[in-house]
């Protein structure tokens, strides 16, 4: 079983196709369902959507209320090292490019522990680039033990592991799985992905199954938003979603809307996509699957951040250094993207409160 | 007559009972509470961070107030236990609700597990509170396991739906001896009044007070229904008469 086989289906249908025929009515339709199929879901990421956003943004208000609250869950990266094999072409991490590589020693990552956990920050997400030999499952299981002293919950953002990995990981005190497939177009993925382990499109899709089976509480996926048309990959980041939800119904699914920045190397987004088409994104997600988290971090501003709060937002990045380490002592390399929302933490508490919503650093145990 | 409501010996003032979760701040929380006048509130262990200051939910929980933890998080039997007694470590006390959810799309709670974690937490002197699907054999189980009180849902957690298990409920209470406490689901007052009509002991609500526009009135609001559903259970409302009924009987004649 895998979401291969789901993705198959839509993979020579003209999606763009189908969204172009949405009319009115089937948008109505899709707003007035309590569980929305595939079909509404596909409506409401219509471009013909894109006119009623009022309509799916009060839907989308009133599901996250009943479901979430008035309440956003603040976390934090903490990026472990940045060597990598990889030569993602939008990448500021890939390994052409030209820039300090380092790692965090055991010693190091407690220190930043220390210092983040002293900030308030609750919920870690450690992060590394794609480097078996540099920053091993291994040295991955200790850092999640060493997190784990600090952190009521500790989510990886690394690269795909084998199941027996994501053991170790959880074992170790791991809690939360993200991993983006940054496009769910195969022949684009090889496009963009032409060096290093990543190139292997269908180890990457399967790794959150992965997670779930190993044990993960929390699950999050995505695509890269900027790199091919965002209808069609939120509408496969959804399906994914709902399938892992479906497979998986004890763990925690949810789902995030990264969209690039300029990095290091200059690349520049394939695809717009502007404030407005990710809005509609986030409802018609929001819509079509009520219970899944969102998060949102950093890559956006801050004051985008604050008006997104009410529309599906979940979970909120704050304070966030993107370069290895940073906490404890300045950072020393760049960061993977440039942040956006430059606030430190108690700003971000600031917007959110008024914004009518509770800041929320501590959510497990 | 005074109507004395009875959990594990211990008279409990109110037959309302509130959740903390979901609210716009801890202040907001707290008035609600204090609207509620609410004997027995719940806040999840998860939620809970002692060494936070600003963020420490039981700071804001008026005193003389029983704070009954709950396992929200908790996947199965096991993981319950710990959290229970994470809790009972940290100071929280011996009232727990049990909470196992296995399924995150409609958050219904495992009777199974639930079941044995209860049996766990009350040979461990724990008051076992546990939340689960209203069936009779189970709430039997439950009974048997050492619950304090079954509190069955009225619908699933958030809906807002109200007593969708309306039937199976009036079964729990005709069966059991065990107080039961409508908890999930409720979203109206007129929702709250109707458990209490049916002959529930208590409500638990939560969603519906905190998103409401004003929680403190809402909560409010919800004190007085669960008051007038209860009163009305005591006064034995009428029998509904499925016929309409001749003001001079039609066999009158037969003497």
């Amino acid at each position: 079983m895998s979401f291969y086989e789901v993705i198959s289906r839509y993979r020579d249908t003209g999606l763009d196709g189908l969204s172009g025929r949405v009319s009115e009515d089937d948008i109505s339709r899709a707003l007035s369902k309590e569980a929305p199929g595939e079909a509404d879901f596909l409506a409401l990421l219509s471009a013909r959507a894109a006119g009623r956003l009022e309509a799916l943004a009060v839907k989308a208000n009133e599901r996250g209320l009943r479901n979430f609250g008035r309440v956003i869950q603040l976390y934090a990266p903490l990026y472990l090292g940045n060597f990598c094999e990889n030569e993602c072409v939008y990448c500021g991490f890939r390994r052409s490019g030209r820039m300090p590589r380092r790692k965090l020693a055991p010693g190091e990552v407690e220190d930043e522990a220390k210092a983040l956990s002293r900030s308030g920050i609750r919920d870690v997400l450690m992060l590394t680039g794609e480097s078996r030999a540099e920053t091993p499952p291994a040295y991955l299981k200790a850092c999640a033990e060493l997190l784990k002293k600090y952190f009521a919950s500790v989510s990886v953002e690394v690269y795909p592991l084998g199941l027996e990995e994501y053991s170790g990981l959880v074992a170790s005190g791991a809690d939360g799985l993200a991993i983006y497939q940054e496009t769910y177009d195969e022949d684009l993925y090889r496009e963009l992905h032409p060096a290093g382990p990543k190139r292997d499109y269908r180890w990457r899709l399967d790794a959150p199954e992965r997670g779930c089976l190993a044990g993960m509480r929390r699950v999050n996926v995505g695509a890269l938003l900027g790199l091919s048309d965002f209808r069609r990959e939120i509408f496969l980041t959804g399906l994914h979603a709902a399938y892992l939800r479906d497979n998986f119904p004890g763990v925690e699914v949810s789902v995030s809307l990264p969209r690039i920045r300029p990095q290091e190397g200059g690349f520049s987004p394939r695809a717009e996509v502007s404030d407005k088409d990710f809005v509609q994104a986030m409802l018609a997600l929001r819509l079509f699957l009520p219970r899944a988290g969102i998060s949102v971090s950093t890559r956006e501003g801050g004051a985008f951040r604050k008006d997104l709060i009410g529309l599906g937002v979940t979970r909120m990045s704050a304070g966030s250094r993107t370069g290895v380490g940073g906490y404890a002592a300045p950072e020393i390399t760049r960061g993977q993207f440039s942040v956006e929302d430059k606030s430190g933490i108690e700003e971000v508490k600031t917007l959110i409160r008024a914004r009518g919503y509770q800041p929320v650093m501590k959510d497990w145990t | 007559m005074h109507d004395q409501f009875n959990i594990a010996g211990l008279e409990i003032k109110s037959r309302f009972l509130l959740g903390t979760g979901k609210f716009p701040s801890n202040e907001v929380m707290r008035a609600a509470i204090e609207a509620s006048r609410a004997h027995i509130v719940t806040a999840a262990l998860r939620r809970i961070d002692l060494d936070s200051e600003e963020e420490n939910i039981l700071d804001h929980i008026p005193e003389g107030l029983i704070m009954m933890t709950n396992t929200s998080g908790a996947r199965d039997a096991g993981e319950a236990v710990r959290i229970a007694r994470l809790s009972r470590a940290m100071g929280a006390g011996n009232w727990i609700k049990i909470e196992v959810i296995t399924d995150n799309k409609h958050l219904l709670p495992d009777n199974a597990e639930t079941i044995k974690a209860s049996a766990i937490l009350a040979a461990e002197g724990f008051i076992v509170m546990p939340y689960f699907n209203p069936d009779l054999a189970d709430a039997r189980r439950l009974r048997d396991a050492g619950a304090a009180s079954l509190m069955p849902l009225g619908a699933p957690i958030g809906t807002n739906k109200g007593l969708c298990t309306k039937e199976l409920i009036k079964i729990l209470v005709a069966e059991l001896d065990l107080p039961v406490i409508v908890d999930a689901g409720i979203g109206r007052p007129s929702q709250a009044a109707e458990a209490m009509e049916l002959g529930a002991a208590a409500v638990l609500v939560n969603t519906a007070v905190a998103t409401a526009q004003d929680p403190a009135g809402m909560a409010a609001a919800f004190a007085l229904a669960v008051e007038a559903g209860r009163r009305a259970y005591l006064a034995g409302p009428g029998a509904v008469s499925e016929t309409a009924r001749a003001s001079s009987p039609l066999t009158g004649f037969l003497g």
